[in-house]
């Protein structure tokens, strides 16, 4: 065996990259009144689509311009990332619990256990996802926790199906067996030898999540869904940016950009952590 | 002197009827190692996955006694069981590589054994663990308890491997094949430190090999098998000098010489094979009157 190369856990790009916007992104969504340079209620029709700074016609504090309402861009999506961050880590944790805790629970018992919880994910699976959100929302009602109760409910069979298969995996190997032997019971086994070797792909597939519950509320938010109207959120900066393409690109494109920036850290901060979780790896 | 373990009669069938154990009955004397040869297939392994109370779920016991130290696996409740085989046997697998758990370190790994089943303290526990590394000529204990396996090579992990088996203090140890994973340089090493440890821990093992000379090395006694059924058994030294069955004298003549390298590899004698056929076929049918 070759030594464990210490480099690599040194400066990764991709998680500094990553962690930093994400770690940015995370502190404005935080301290949100104190950072946001104007209400990103108030409106005012004397300063309606002003440009961003760079522009000819941009007023100074309102940096990335203003929507057709005259309110600032800027403050909006740092408010609207207060609502993204909460979806985001409250949705795929709860969605982490349940589908690891079936997942680990099929793969390692196998039989029936694993009959019963695989054929529910499949059942699950067959609904398309965004159009079962927005049938949940309609029938929860709008508001910030059925947006994250959905989405919980919508993707847990994501973790448990990838779980599932690594928990099979391992407990096919011989020091699950030797663990058998000496005398452990079950649960033990599955909690003390099992688990720890999953982890590495249940850190990967939250950081992933989170980014997916980012997208599916923008959605559900650009489509009205999410929570009230009143509150910014990125889903509907982008909805009513859509409408003023022609006279107000940036209402649209900044929000886009956010977007797509975050739900990206999270994908590639999840693969760079799985590769530091993983004693194999390292 | 009670015998340390006691098969009679093992046999035992996958789902669709068929044996995979045949009326397989051995005994291991405390502080004896009996080797258990056979070509792959012969259910060896399976013998040891038995006693140890690991067998596939697909197959089941459907016959015999095993007696460990005088105690009925069979008759005890699982949890009995467990605890029994837990506490008195262990186990030297084959590959060292999937042995041990990747994601947790090799001194947790060997202590929370002594720990959590046989209830000793960690300090206890860790002098133990450190001990037996010394035997199996691990010089720098330090760094091996720290390290996660893959940091280690295989002889390594194979020596860190056997001290754990040994460490709880069993009193039968399986070696499945222990030796076979590894190089043919660090083969002959492992096998003398089983042997040494085994010699000076009283240890009865059953040793799992298809490998006649390993056999010839490190065993009192012998049992042969073949799909199953033990076809002959002596002690090591009267085998060599007399095999008996046919099938054992085709082994032995099918071992590689290395004195004669050019020498062509020979197969197992159809004649032999045929016979062996009837035989097995002659005994499921004697098997199965009394059973249906």
């Amino acid at each position: 065996m070759d030594k464990p190369s210490t480099s690599r856990r040194g400066l990764s790009p991709r998680l500094w990259l990553a962690g930093g916007w994400l770690l940015l992104a995370l502190l404005a969504a935080i301290f949100a009144p104190l950072i946001a340079p104007q209400d990103p209620l108030a409106q005012d029709l004397m300063l309606e689509r002003l440009p961003p700074f760079w522009l000819d016609g941009a007023e100074p504090g309102y940096w990335l311009g203003t929507d057709s309402l005259g309110r600032d861009l800027l403050s909006r999506l740092i408010f609207g990332g207060r609502i993204a961050f909460i979806v985001a880590f409250s949705a795929a944790i709860a969605a982490c619990l349940v589908g690891s805790t079936l997942g680990l629970i099929a793969g390692y018992f196998g039989g029936w256990a694993d009959r019963i919880i695989s054929r529910i994910v499949d059942v699950w699976m067959a609904f398309p996802p965004v159009l079962f959100a927005i049938l949940l929302v309609a029938v929860l009602g709008t508001g910030l926790s059925s947006v994250i109760l959905a989405i919980a409910i919508i993707d847990w069979t994501r973790f448990c199906r990838v779980i599932r298969a690594e928990a099979m995996g391992q407990s096919r190997m011989d020091y699950v067996e030797n663990a058998r032997i000496a005398g452990y019971g079950r649960i033990g086994i599955m909690l003390r030898e099992v688990l720890p070797n999953v982890v590495p792909s249940i850190v990967a597939l939250l950081s992933l999540e989170m980014g997916i519950a980012v997208i599916v509320e923008a959605i559900l938010s650009f489509v009205n869904l999410s929570i009230s109207t009143d509150d910014p959120t990125w889903g509907g900066i982008i909805a009513e940016g859509r409408l003023s393409i022609h006279q107000a690109w940036w209402v649209l494109v900044f929000p886009l950009i956010t977007l797509i920036l975050t739900v990206l850290s999270f994908s590639q901060f999840g693969e760079a952590l799985k590769t530091r979780f993983d004693p194999v790896l390292r | 002197m009670s015998t340390c373990l006691d098969i009679t009669n093992l046999s035992a069938v996958l789902p669709n009827g068929e044996r995979v154990l045949r009326s397989v009955s051995l005994s291991v004397l405390p502080g004896e190692v009996r080797a258990l040869v056979g070509e792959s297939g012969a259910g060896k392994t399976m013998i040891g996955k038995a006693v140890l109370g690991v067998l596939p779920s697909s197959v089941r016991i459907v016959e015999g006694d095993m007696l460990l130290e005088g105690e009925d696996l069979g008759k005890l409740q699982p949890k009995a069981r467990r605890t029994l085989i837990g506490a008195r046997t262990a186990l030297i697998p084959q590959d060292p590589l999937t042995a041990l758990n990747p994601s947790r370190r090799i001194g947790p790994q060997m202590t929370d054994r002594l720990v959590r089943i046989l209830g000793w303290t960690v300090e206890k526990a860790d002098q133990r663990v450190r001990q037996l590394l010394d035997e199996v000529q691990i010089r720098d204990p330090d760094r091996v308890l720290r390290s996660y396996p893959h940091e280690l090579s295989g002889g390594m992990r194979q020596r860190v491997l056997i001290a754990a088996a040994f460490a709880a203090e069993p009193r039968l140890i399986v070696a499945d094949e222990p030796t076979t994973a590894l190089d043919v340089t660090v083969q002959k090493q492992i096998l003398r430190l089983i042997a040494a440890l085994q010699r000076e821990h009283g240890t009865a093992i059953l040793f799992v090999t298809h490998d006649l000379g390993v056999v010839a090395k490190i065993s009192q006694k012998v049992s042969v098998l073949y799909a199953g059924k033990v076809v002959e058994e002596a002690e090591t030294a009267t085998l060599f000098a007399a095999p008996q069955h046919p099938y054992t004298r085709a082994l032995m003549a099918a071992t590689p010489r290395y004195t004669d390298p050019f020498a062509s590899l020979k197969p197992v004698d159809e004649a032999v094979l045929a016979g062996l056929a009837a035989e097995i076929t002659a005994a499921d049918k004697a098997w199965r009157r009394p059973h249906g």
